[in-house]
């Protein structure tokens, strides 16, 4: 993993709406492979930065610079080169896997042998033969999951933005999609995540904690816990959300 | 242009696969042409009468005769009293009776009047009303024809003639209206429902992720229904050709382009209702109440505008239906061209380059 070159470099990045400044003026850098963690309650701004970041939503000021391209022009680009898996499950239902893995993959413009090549490879590799040409509806959840995040990567972005990937997954089916997600992150890909659960935060390299639009900790889960003179996760967490304004 | 094809064929994909849908799309049609084509019909077919005749005299038989060769009753012959009459009306085993005093020709040459009691079932006014203009017209050509053998002057024989539709066919009012309906109904509805849906499961974020064009993602979800409502415009018209007997007196390629035209207006709409929002219910529900019953209520189709009180009027004006449904009438029925429907056309344009815009707009704010 070579951590000195940023995939994702944000400054004094900034959205208001309004009086109310969603993202405050956050800076940070994501290096290339590495498994970054966004943390923050619920309401303390980190849809809205990912939005930004995502090139869904323009900053009101600041910059940042996505696999190397600009957030205020050249967002074409960054869609090319960024996957996005969000926590509502989004693949079509009444679409069969293969389908679905060919539209996605069709959408970002593989070319219809990259298609076969790529549906065919996922497909063995999740171990989905039985289930190609099942709906995905009929797919347990977990599933779903996997071949969701396995979709958003299909056409090799550089960074993938996971937004709360496993809400609402039994611990072992988080377990796997861990794996899932260490694979992508051993493969050069960027991982940037936002999560509830502490454990995951543990998972991370590195995690940021937004309180009112501000990233109010950065650094390893480690250095986190000492910093802070906490022993878990949990305690790190709450201990900085506690003095939140932006609650719901 | 791969990737619009793409995102058209998984449009497909869901439109075919949902029974429901696939029963709004086609069945309605069918069933909204069987409906209103046989069952709600104002036209008189058979309709069962009794003809109490006292008189059995020459004049009465052939008013009797004239009004069995009409295709419009049932009759039965019955010299009932008024409590069996009453409670035939009440069992609803007649509509209709008629009755010949005794002495009815001689009172009609001698005295030159003799009375025909006609007696309707009125709890369906309207139907009541029809039954006894028909009664009434028979005996009239009835008298017409006796008077013409007795020198009577000054008189005045309105000739009527019923333009486009000499028979008072119900089929020619409804066939333009229940296009109109099905077309919002699908154009409208079901591609606000379509989008609204991939909000709700979350697909479209991941749409709008991707390099795919937000205007793309809408006009890729625009074309399917745009080609199913014309598979829609072409079943109507053909099943009004050959089950109604209804031919397209006009071009089939003018009715076919202002259709189109009729369409996207409409697809614009279910466009701007799935932006403005959330759930699949709301979007069902404002196309419902915002779209298909206003276009019941003021396309004319089933009640005449020109009896509405004016603030109506001029509501009306602004529901694409009521200009479709005159320029389909115009087509179908008058066999008329472009120049006399162009007004409609362009205000049907405008309405629709009108939606567009706002959509637009109000999609990009809300990309923000």
């Amino acid at each position: 993993m070579s951590m000195n070159e940023p995939v994702i470099k944000a400054e004094n990045l900034t959205k208001r709406f309004g009086d109310f400044t969603a993202v405050d003026a956050i800076s940070f850098e994501v290096y290339k492979g590495e498994i970054f963690g966004f943390l923050g309650a619920n309401g303390a701004g980190k849809t809205t930065a990912m939005r930004m970041l995502c090139g869904l939503s323009t900053p009101s000021s600041g910059t940042a610079r996505i696999a190397g391209f600009d957030v205020y022009r050249q967002t074409e680009q960054i869609k090319r080169n960024i996957g996005y898996m969000s926590q509502k499950f989004s693949l079509y239902e009444d679409l069969t896997v293969l389908e679905n893995i060919r539209f996605f993959g069709g959408i970002y413009g593989l070319s219809n042998q990259q298609l076969k090549l790529k549906s065919d490879a996922l497909i063995e590799r999740l171990g989905l033969q039985p289930e190609a040409k099942k709906m995905v509806g009929e797919l347990p959840l977990g599933w779903k999951q996997k071949l969701a995040f396995s979709v958003s990567i299909l056409h090799e972005p550089t960074i993938v933005f996971l937004d709360e990937p496993t809400g609402g997954v039994d611990p072992v089916t988080r377990r796997q999609f861990w794996a899932l997600i260490y694979e992508a992150a051993s493969n050069g890909i960027t991982v940037f995540v936002t999560t509830h659960y502490m454990d995951e935060a543990e998972y991370c390299n590195r995690i940021s904690i937004m309180v009112d639009g501000r990233i109010a900790a950065l650094g390893t889960p480690k250095e986190l816990k000492i910093q802070l003179n906490e022993s878990s996760m949990d305690g790190v967490f709450y201990q900085l959300a506690r003095g939140a304004k932006n609650k719901d | 242009m791969k990737q619009f094809i793409t995102f058209v064929k998984k449009e497909f994909y869901h439109v075919l696969r949902d029974r429901r849908t696939l029963l709004i799309l086609f069945g309605m049609p069918l069933a909204q042409i069987v409906i209103f084509g046989f069952a709600l019909t104002n036209e008189v077919k058979n309709a069962r009468i009794v003809i109490v005749d006292h008189a059995k005299d020459d004049a009465s038989r052939s008013i009797i005769d004239r009004i069995g060769a009409s295709n419009f009753f049932e009759i039965r012959e019955d010299v009932m009293d008024r409590n069996r009459m009453e409670t035939a009306f009440k069992e609803g085993k007649i509509k209709l009776a008629i009755l010949f005093p005794a002495n009815f020709q001689r009172d009609l040459f001698h005295q030159n009047h003799a009375p025909i009691q006609v007696i309707a079932d009125a709890s369906d006014p309207n139907y009541a009303t029809t039954l006894t203009n028909y009664v009434s017209s028979i005996i009239q050509d009835y008298q017409t024809e006796l008077n013409e053998t007795v020198a009577l002057p000054y008189r005045i024989t309105p000739q009527l003639r019923m333009l486009y539709n000499p028979q008072l066919k119900g089929a020619p009012n409804f066939v333009p209206g229940v296009m109109a309906l099905v077309l919002m109904l699908v154009s409208v509805m079901m591609t606000a429902i379509s989008i609204v849906r991939e909000k709700e499961t979350g697909t479209l974020e991941i749409l709008l992720v991707s390099p795919f064009k937000p205007v793309w993602v809408i006009l890729s979800k625009a074309v399917p229904y745009l080609i199913l409502s014309l598979v829609n415009v072409l079943s109507i018209v053909l099943m009004s050709v050959f089950v109604l007997q209804l031919p397209v007196e006009g071009s089939w390629l003018l009715l076919f382009a202002e259709s189109t035209l009729f369409i996207v207006t409409c697809l614009t709409l279910g466009i701007f209702i799935s932006i403005k929002t959330k759930s699949q219910q709301v979007a069902m529900l404002i196309s419902l109440m915002g779209m298909l019953l206003p276009t019941m209520m003021f396309s004319g189709f089933m009640f005449p505008i020109e009896n509405m009180p004016v603030p109506l009027q001029i509501i009306s004006n602004v529901v694409p239906a009521k200009w479709f449904y005159i320029i389909v009438k115009s087509i179908m029925i008058k066999g008329v061209g472009f120049a006399a429907i162009w007004k409609e056309t362009l205000i049907l344009l405008g309405i629709a380059l009108f939606f567009f815009v706002i959509s637009l707009r109000s999609f990009k704010i809300r990309l923000e």
